[in-house]
């Protein structure tokens, strides 16, 4: 299996698509930096790359090498190999090229020049769970749409969903059912969408006094606590994993 | 000639008679009321080290308490351990413990009433319900005392340094813990207060009310369960104070409730859940402050008029200004802020392009406070975008119209 996932990182390595991803992210990361006069305001537009760009490169890039190995992945499955590990080491695959062009690109020139480590640490943290779990549901469409047309479009729509629609209709909640307590809600409705999990994390951090007011100290209690990180970080492992159990479960049984 | 001699003459009567009595445990001497007993007005009674469990200390003549390494005056949680009444009394280098706890009526560690040109210095309270009570006194200075209470409830707690219907006293140097309120005024006009550090009190650092013409400076207000509060008062100056880590729902840096003609420059606000906020407020100058990390660097409701906040560094915080109306009285000019996106052509150092410093999400979150929640998301950012191209539902006059590009050295 990792003879194969290391066949999949030469196929991407090769394609050069991922060494230039890795070169945008960190003269962006180097550029935000070095223009900011102070470091906080840099992490913020970093945060807003990761918390769109991560997901939507993540996605892209899965699906359409998924349906260009496609050839590839039928020929391993003409070998005595199982369904399970060519899928899984076609996932490890990418998603170690992934997780690596987000560490050298955004994680060097944060550890560098961020004044707040943790803040910077947390940072890094969420964005290599994002890139996770955006390339598993990435699997997990592509999986099941055999149209290259249909599978883009349907993570395109994903990445849509979890960036923009989900949050417009929470805000359309929060307001219609402003006279209820609506503050256990808007936590259960966090955990629903990796990104505002994410976000959430970091902003405890970035925006901790404004987080002690109102809504806030529920969210810094509950998410700040260690019992909280633990909650998160779960909601992320199960992101991540869902996606990919389904897609292996789908593609055991696929016709090809 | 005969005139000196006359003066040399009542001069050394006076020091003949200014006399010193030393009290202690193996001295003549044994309590510090006998001690008070024998000494006349000028005298001065020196206590030394040794723990004194006399009741409560009556002291009503014009003389200096001096305590040699902190003797002890223990009020065995029955009494007030000192009362200070009548004129040109000096008290200083004494602990006082156990004073008397009620959830009625203000017991104090060191109550001074109806007096004038009283000195109470580099004094250590622990654990009293009122530290020090000061009530109908003019002239007092209050000064390097050190005090620390374990208040865990407002209810049963006493504040500080709780001085009502006074005049021009000097509350200098002390530290307060622990208390109610740090330093509490009502009815007190013509005051200093510097220096001060006010940390961990359960509700407000400083609490005033009806106190004119007071002046605050230097002062350090950490960590309280409510940060500042400040109502009904008129000319108060407040400089190069620091305000911080106040953290809460209803905990302000300072709260200002109908405040008039004051001042409050050069002081920081850092990492507040709210900076300032400015309720029916009138002709205050808040100039040449800092606000750094705060959650909320101002929030100034709609019946605040002609106030002027300018030359100020707006840096880090979540929202720079919020407000709870559409009408806006005051002036915004000149301020740096971090978040102006403008630019400056010809190169003078004030941005071209006017500042709207309320983003459409304060106001949202106003409304409607769970909202907090999507803050920083895509959405957000998008609503507010749109909102700084084409205001709708921000104020539209809250503008600064000559941002700097620098943040001002202060």
């Amino acid at each position: 299996m990792i003879k194969l996932s290391k066949y999949v990182l030469y196929n991407i390595l090769k394609s050069k698509i991922i060494i230039a991803y890795t070169l945008f992210l960190f003269i962006v990361a180097t550029g935000l930096f070095q223009m900011e006069a102070n470091s906080s305001k840099a992490i913020l537009s970093l945060l807003n790359i990761i918390l769109i760009v991560l997901p939507l490169v993540s996605l892209i890039f899965t699906t359409i090498h998924y349906y260009n190995s496609y050839e590839f992945i039928e020929l391993m499955l003409s070998q005595p190999l199982s369904r399970k590990r060519v899928l899984l080491s076609e996932f490890s695959g990418v998603c170690f090229s992934l997780v690596m062009a987000f560490c050298i690109g955004v994680g060097i020139p944060v550890l560098l020049f961020a004044t707040d480590v943790s803040i910077g640490i947390s940072l890094i943290l969420i964005g290599i769970f994002l890139s996770i779990i955006f390339t598993s549901f990435a699997f997990y469409t592509s999986v099941n749409a055999r149209d290259k047309a249909r599978g883009i479009g349907t993570a395109l729509l994903l990445w849509f969903y979890f960036t923009l629609i989900y949050d417009g209709i929470i805000l359309l909640i929060l307001f219609t059912f402003s006279d209820y307590p609506l503050e256990n809600f808007t936590l259960v409705m966090a955990a629903l969408n990796p990104i505002d999990l994410g976000r959430i994390f970091i902003m405890l951090k970035m925006d901790s006094s404004a987080m002690m007011g109102y809504t806030g100290a529920l969210f810094k209690d509950f998410f700040g606590s260690s019992s909280g990180m633990a909650f998160t970080f779960g909601c992320m492992i199960l992101w991540a994993a869902v996606p990919l159990l389904l897609a292996l479960r789908k593609f055991r049984k696929k016709d090809l | 000639m005969r005139f000196l001699i006359l003066v040399i003459f009542v001069f050394m009567q006076l020091h003949a008679f200014s006399t010193t009595i030393i009290v202690g445990q193996q001295k003549a001497v044994k309590s510090i009321k006998k001690g008070i007993e024998l000494a006349k007005d000028g005298d001065t009674v020196k206590v030394m080290p040794g723990v004194y469990k006399e009741g409560s200390i009556i002291v009503k003549k014009s003389i200096t308490l001096i305590g040699i390494h902190f003797p002890v005056i223990d009020g065995e949680s029955k009494v007030e351990n000192m009362l200070i009444s009548g004129r040109q009394i000096s008290i200083s280098g004494f602990h006082f413990i156990n004073s008397k706890h009620s959830s009625y009526i203000d017991y104090s560690a060191i109550n001074i009433i109806d007096a004038t040109k009283i000195n109470i210095s580099n004094n250590k309270i622990t654990d009293a319900h009122f530290a020090i009570h000061v009530s109908n006194s003019t002239h007092c200075t209050i000064d390097r005392n050190s005090i620390t209470g374990h208040a865990t409830i407002t209810q049963s707690a006493g504040n500080g340094i709780h001085i009502w219907k006074s005049a021009n006293i000097l509350v200098t140097n002390n530290s307060i813990t622990g208390h109610r309120d740090g330093i509490y005024f009502e009815f007190v006009t013509h005051s200093d207060i510097r220096n001060n550090k006010s940390i961990n009190n359960i509700r407000y650092g400083l609490h005033f009310m009806f106190s004119h013409y007071n002046h605050y400076a230097y002062n350090l207000f950490k960590n309280n369960g409510a940060g500042v509060a400040v109502m009904y008062t008129h000319h108060v100056s407040m400089e190069n104070n620091i305000f911080t880590q106040n953290w809460g729902a209803s905990s302000y840096g300072i709260l200002l409730k109908d405040i008039t003609d004051s001042k409050i420059i050069n002081n920081q606000f850092l990492s507040n859940t709210t900076g300032i906020l400015m309720e029916g407020c009138n002709r205050i100058d808040v100039k040449r402050n800092s606000f750094n990390h705060n959650g909320w660097a101002m929030k100034v409701q709609a019946n605040c008029e002609n106030n002027v906040i300018s030359t100020n560094n707006f840096k880090n915080n979540t929202f720079d200004i919020a407000t709870n109306g559409t009408s806006v009285m005051s002036s915004f000019d000149h301020n740096y802020w971090d978040k102006y996106e403008g630019y400056d052509l010809n190169k003078d150092g004030i941005g071209d392009v006017a500042y709207h410093p309320v983003s459409l999400y304060s106001m949202v979150i106003e409304k409607n406070p769970s909202a907090l929640f999507l803050l920083r998301s895509f959405l957000v950012t998008l609503l507010d975008k749109v909102e700084k191209t084409m205001p709708a539902i921000t104020p539209v006059e809250l503008v600064d119209k000559k941002p700097t590009m620098k943040p001002f050295q202060l």
